[in-house]
């Protein structure tokens, strides 16, 4: 049972195609209570919780639930936008995938980076020019209130609701394999903490949390980077040398392996990662918490080199951990050595690559430090996805479609505040229903989504005179669907997660976001273009007014709106 | 809210100019990025026996080089749009907002 509890916190932990590796990764009990991570932890907890009874008592207002009242500055925004991103996903699963199969690993940081310039050119600026709270604001606004509201807010929660199952399952199984906890306690004590930081402190205190994040996994992985060099005398060709040495596979670790398998789906894993970042709701949020247009370009210039500087780190934390822990039989299971050779026989999955590394090169006292870091890392991000889930029944759905923006601040942020709550107790049910299921495919499923209707509606209202209201909610819709149904129908899914024979799935790719993509900007083209309606009129003739203010700024929400 | 409307910020010339820069701009960016980006990946998947060339006599192939680039320049390109945007969009919005009062 603990083998397969094992097998599912390293495949869960990934995003979507490194599921690929769980058949590779194996063997590792629960261990044994680890007090030096949990007394760190602990102290984590204790710091975020004193920031959140301060945030508290700050964030009186809609304005400094939402946004921190726009009070944060460009470079505070920056960090915490790379600890909003930086998921144990990326600093576990691409360690453990450049740890099994060496430069396959740094195909998938480069995607996870490349989104922020297209965000930088296109998106961040006119964002905090016509936004307010959420990215709904920017794509309603000249559109038809109510049915992009509801599209966007769709296109959020589901996309919010992914993501966030994958984390919770990942953090279950994750603190139990590194705290020895039960699964359900680390459910429940990830969805508790997530309320708490959201309902009391607000986007305050989520900036915080994250920040505090940032710094220590950004801290923790240059210690480790740096004293893998530090072994190898700071000779890249040492390291590398010694790896290909280790690894069984030898040279093929320098090139690309079998992760990519042909072009199309390497094309179309692209387009999902890099246009889906430009349309995760938490990401975007965070753009409306800075003063001014100024502030949101040092924003992403900051986290872009921060998440570039993250994923380099990575690659030498997995080539340390080729040459320090699949030589150390301490870090292997010895009834898999014989069978599935050194690396593959890592305690606990590939996932632990990082985390084994930590004790090889620091001892007790640093493992402990990164477990910590590891579970603080999912709390910062599932705080931002709750924040995100909540604004769009809030702000969105709430205030504007259902109580048509004829609605006082105070009830605004009660609804936010009970939908947070809503959102942290599903968050836990799921976490716990999923807790056997192969759910890895949900990353790669919500940055599809992302991609696929949030993207195009946000970029073509921002950018496109012609684009109508029902042309946004057609395209968008048929976008968002077709996403779901191909990655229903994609291996990942078909095969993996109902168990249906291999080579039956009805779609051939993992990752559809080449063909959903076209579907929903071809859809959202064609449906402006016919449609004839008063509204499709108004829509076209709003879009003078929004872009003077969206290239000025003229007009946009003041920073410390009381 | 400014005194006058958005019409006569469209036709203030400092306005055309800033539009113009910015989405010109913006986009070649953008393609640049997306260029260098689909450029490694077509590359990943037609030809990765190239990124698997050693360079010299060393372990380290021509694929490591190449990737740091992409990380690199992904930077480097945001910070270019910073800093031109830093230097000049920014004094050109600030005219306009006043000549708009």
């Amino acid at each position: 049972m603990n083998r397969f509890k094992a097998l599912f916190a390293a495949a869960l932990l990934a995003a979507a195609p490194l599921a690929a590796f769980a058949e590779g990764i194996d063997g590792g009990p629960k261990q044994t209570t680890n007090w030096s991570a949990i007394s760190m932890f602990i102290a984590f907890v204790f710091l975020t919780l004193g920031i959140t009874y301060w945030a508290a008592r700050r964030t009186k207002s809609a304005a400094q639930f939402y946004s921190a009242g726009g009070g944060i500055t460009g470079v505070q925004n920056g960090v915490a936008i790379s600890g909003d991103y930086m998921s144990a996903a990326s600093f576990l699963g691409i360690s453990g995938l450049v740890y099994m199969s060496g430069y396959d690993g740094l195909i998938y940081s480069v995607g996870f980076l490349v989104g922020w310039p297209v965000v930088t050119f296109l998106i961040a600026e006119p964002l905090r020019n016509l936004g307010k709270y959420t990215f709904a604001d920017v794509a309603s606004f000249r559109l038809g209130q109510t049915e992009t509201r509801i599209l966007a807010a769709c296109g959020s929660l589901v996309v919010v609701a992914f993501y966030l199952i994958a984390q919770m399952v990942g953090a279950g199984k994750l603190i139990q394999i590194l705290f020895g906890l039960d699964y359900w306690m680390a459910v429940v004590i990830v969805g508790v903490l997530m309320i708490v930081y959201v309902t009391f402190g607000g986007m305050l205190a989520t900036t915080w949390v994250q920040i505090i994040k940032a710094v220590l996994l950004l801290s923790g992985a240059s210690f480790m980077a740096l004293a893998v060099l530090w072994h190898f005398n700071f000779s890249l060709e040492s390291l590398f040398a010694t790896a290909v040495q280790v690894s069984p596979k030898h040279a093929a670790i320098m090139e690309p392996g079998t992760l990519v398998a042909d072009p199309v789906s390497a094309i179309s894993l692209g387009m999902a990662l890099i246009f889906g970042t430009a349309g995760l709701p938490h990401i975007l949020m965070r753009f409306f918490t800075v003063s001014n247009a100024k502030a949101a370009r040092k924003s992403v210039l900051v986290a872009t080199g921060l998440i570039g500087y993250f994923y380099i780190l990575t690659f030498i934390i997995g080539f340390g951990a080729i040459c320090l822990v699949s030589t150390n039989p301490a870090f292997l299971d010895p009834a898999l050595v014989a069978t599935k050779g050194t690396l593959a026989a890592i305690k606990g999955g590939s996932n632990m690559a990082a985390i084994h590394l930590a004790s090889a090169v620091g001892g007790n006292l640093f493992l402990g430090f990164i477990s910590a870091v590891a579970f603080a890392t999912i709390l910062a991000v599932v705080s931002g996805l709750a924040l995100a889930g909540a604004s769009a029944i809030s702000h969105d759905l709430f205030a504007t479609v259902i109580r048509k923006g004829k609605v006082d601040e105070i009830a605004e942020m009660r609804v936010s505040k009970v939908a947070t709550v809503c959102l942290g107790v599903l968050a836990i049910v799921l976490g716990i229903a999923f807790e056997n299921q192969n759910v890895a495919f949900m990353v790669g499923l919500a940055f599809c989504i992302a991609a696929s209707c949030n993207f195009p509606v946000l970029l073509l209202s921002i950018y496109w005179r012609g684009l109508t209201t029902r042309g946004a909610l057609i395209g968008g819709l048929l976008g968002l669907s077709s996403a779901v149904i191909m990655v229903v129908l994609s291996p990942a899914v078909w095969v993996v997660t109902l168990g249906n024979p291999k080579g039956s799935a009805p779609f051939p790719y993992d990752n559809p976001a080449l063909f959903s993509m076209t579907i929903a900007f071809v859809g959202i083209w064609l449906f402006s273009v016919l449609d004839k309606s008063r509204r499709g009129t108004i829509d076209r003739n709003g879009f003078d007014a929004q872009f003077v203010r969206c290239q000025t700024g003229i007009g946009a929400s003041s920073a410390a709106s009381h | 809210m400014a005194a006058l409307g958005y019409e006569a910020i469209q036709r203030n010339p400092k306005y055309q100019q800033l539009v113009r820069q910015r989405s010109v701009f913006g986009w070649t960016l953008t393609a640049v990025t997306l260029f260098i980006y689909f450029g490694f990946i077509l590359l990943i998947g037609y030809a990765p026996k190239f990124l698997g060339i050693p360079i010299g006599n060393s372990v380290m192939t021509l694929g490591l080089p190449i990737g740091l680039f992409v990380i690199v320049s992904a930077f480097v390109l945001v910070w270019i749009y910073v800093a031109r945007a830093n230097a000049s969009y920014d004094s050109l919005t600030r005219a306009i907002v006043e000549e708009s009062r």
